[in-house]
């Protein structure tokens, strides 16, 4: 079980100032080697004596990670831009606002004035099980501690739970696949681009993982297309405190309304399962069709299809289901004729 | 490093939880090294030592063997044949995503281990109703040609061995094992069914205490990693020339007349040619 001490582990610190640098220490190191971004989640792992890397790389001296330029009319995020410096770009404002309203609800100003936008959408599961330090599935046992006939599990997931039923707890995640985003992933062997909503990578296939990210590789950046910009957005997060916490469920959609009817569309929600999930069928369903309450309750019901709650979070399917809705709409529920 | 993995439960038992899956390396290294010890003995050191058959009057039993020897029914090669399926299915769903090839394993090999098991209840019955029960199962008279041939093979006195009955000992002691692993992987495997979401079982983790669960986990590991070996071992003697004949039967049903005599004692095998 998992002891919150004052002293880290011991482990050999490198602070690389290029990109370089770092990926021929990851190269060098291998599985050995964590790479530490804003250290929002490192430093919970590390000083809960759970995790014990034997070599930690830390990102904070690499300025070219950093910034956020636009390229042909979309946008390059370093993956080390904080989430404050996302939040306030006026150009992620005034184009791609889901990503700016996602950023600026996860946790605390000060937390977002740390956090980074690669390590947001990197971030380990938030399972308290597999916090806590138990041999799960995810930590490389054989069991889910959080789906037992007696576990506590009402932030876990409700679609395609595989024997692990964390969920991903990022808040920028489902903006950036609504954006179409590209992950640019660079190792000492060159560089490969991912679509974002690629990146994730649910227990079935990879238990130990959330992501693609194979030892010695990096998050460079986030590229974020211009096919988006100036879409109508919606994005809404629910937690349990309005302060600060991770999501209950989030949902992001960007569209393009033509007419009255919908000409485009891409929904993610987050927190309903392993990988933020992008509602493909939903998607389908509502091409073309008028933007309006009958079609989001259409969709909401589509949305939930095959869900399969734990003993404590069945809230999460009327959940996601209203939140589905509300995302077609574009308006709060209550507003609704 | 240990062939086990351990971890600490909720209360505080060390209990086992897998096999260190380095053993699968193990298995198929060991598989290999023992294909090649064995290919350069046939090849080197067996023409030497090479020993004939202690013959046996067989005159009476020798007028009525026709051309093909029936071997196996259509019942037991189709048997065979998805069983063999199954047991690749296995495999690659159990170690292809622990060489790095990671894809969604679970439902595919619990559905193989599924006609695994299907297959393995099938061919019990199969062969204790409908098959000669004993012939696959080592007797007296393998375990003394055993020795017989250990002696002539390392250079000692002794009298030649008599020809095999109807399989032949390493073709029962293959089957001896692969009964031992084969049930290992079974009855853990669809106790295992319990831990993961099926349409079959209501997934209850605490079916069984930790340990049990540990201990059933690392046999199901064990006897996984031991058919990787195993399953090498017979698809190299399955190609190896000297026993091609033995695995077109598991194909058409029959041996030849000349193989059937050269290999086998028709006292011990009784072939009509009905």
């Amino acid at each position: 079980m998992a002891i919150i001490r004052d002293i880290m582990p011991a482990f050999e610190l490198f602070q690389p100032a290029t990109v370089g640098d770092a990926l021929g220490l990851l190269d060098q190191h291998g599985s050995d080697a964590w790479v530490l971004a804003g250290g929002l989640d490192s430093f919970d792992w590390l000083k809960d004596r759970i995790k014990r890397p034997k070599v930690v790389i830390d990102l904070s001296q690499v300025s070219e990670l950093r910034g956020i330029k636009e390229v042909a009319g979309g946008l390059e995020i370093g993956a080390m831009t904080t989430l404050t410096e996302v939040v306030r770009n006026p150009i992620v404002k005034e184009k791609f606002a889901i990503l700016s309203t996602g950023a600026e609800l996860a946790a605390s100003p000060q937390i977002r004035n740390q956090g980074t936008i690669g390590g947001n959408v990197s971030q380990d599961a938030r399972c308290w099980y597999y916090r806590g330090g138990w041999k799960c599935y995810r930590a490389g046992g054989n069991i889910c501690f959080a789906d037992t006939p007696t576990a506590v599990n009402r932030e876990h997931a409700i679609l395609h739970a595989d024997r692990c039923v964390a969920v991903n707890p990022s808040d920028s995640a489902p903006a950036l696949i609504a954006l179409e985003a590209q992950m640019v992933i660079r190792s000492v062997k060159g560089e490969r681009v991912v679509n974002a909503e690629d990146y994730f990578v649910g227990p079935d296939i990879d238990i130990t993982h959330m992501t693609v990210l194979k030892p010695g590789e990096l998050l460079t950046a986030i590229r974020i297309p211009a096919t988006w910009a100036g879409a109508q957005f919606y994005f809404e997060k629910v937690r349990d405190r309005q302060v600060w916490d991770f999501p209950l469920m989030n949902v992001a959609s960007a569209m393009v309304v033509n007419g009255g009817n919908i000409e485009k569309i891409r929904i993610v929600v987050n927190a309903a399962a392993a990988t933020p999930l992008r509602l493909t069928a939903v998607e389908n369903a509502v091409r073309g069709q008028p933007r309006n309450p009958a079609t989001g309750e259409m969709a909401g019901k589509l949305a939930v299809v095959g869900a399969e709650p734990l003993r404590y979070n069945g809230y999460k399917v009327p959940l996601m289901r209203n939140l589905v809705k509300r995302a077609i709409s574009g308006v709060e529920e209550a507003k609704w004729a | 490093m240990g062939l086990v993995q351990f971890a600490t439960n909720p209360w505080g038992q060390n209990v086992p939880i897998h096999i260190e899956f380095v053993l699968m390396w193990a298995a198929a290294i060991g598989g290999l090294a023992f294909l090649m010890v064995h290919a350069i003995y046939v090849q080197f050191v067996a023409a030497k030592t090479a020993h004939t058959y202690a013959m046996t009057d067989q005159a009476a039993a020798l007028a009525g063997i026709p051309e093909k020897v029936h071997r196996h029914s259509l019942v037991a090669r189709l048997f065979h044949w998805i069983m063999s399926l199954a047991m690749f299915a296995l495999l690659i769903t159990a170690f292809l995503p622990r060489m790095g090839y990671p894809f969604a394993w679970v439902e595919y090999h619990w559905i193989a281990g599924l006609v695994l098991t299907a297959s393995i209840i099938f061919h019990i019955f199969h062969a204790s109703f409908w098959m000669d029960f004993w012939s696959i199962w080592p007797d007296k008279v393998d375990i003394e040609d055993a020795k017989r041939r250990w002696k002539l093979a390392t250079g000692k006195s002794s009298p030649q061995p008599r020809k095999f009955a109807k399989y032949p000992m390493e073709n029962k002691m293959y089957h001896l094992i692969i009964v031992l692993a084969g049930l290992s992987v079974t009855l853990t495997g669809v106790f295992m069914m319990k831990r993961v979401r099926t349409p079959f079982f209501v997934r209850n983790p605490y079916l069984f205490s930790d340990m049990t669960w540990g201990m059933m986990y690392v046999l199901h590991g064990l006897a996984g990693v031991g058919l990787i070996g195993l399953i090498m071992a017979h698809v190299y003697f399955a190609l190896r020339p000297e026993k091609f004949d033995i695995t077109k039967s598991m194909v058409g049903g029959s041996i030849t007349r000349e193989h059937y005599l050269e290999h086998h004692d028709p006292e011990r095998w009784v072939v009509t040619s009905k």
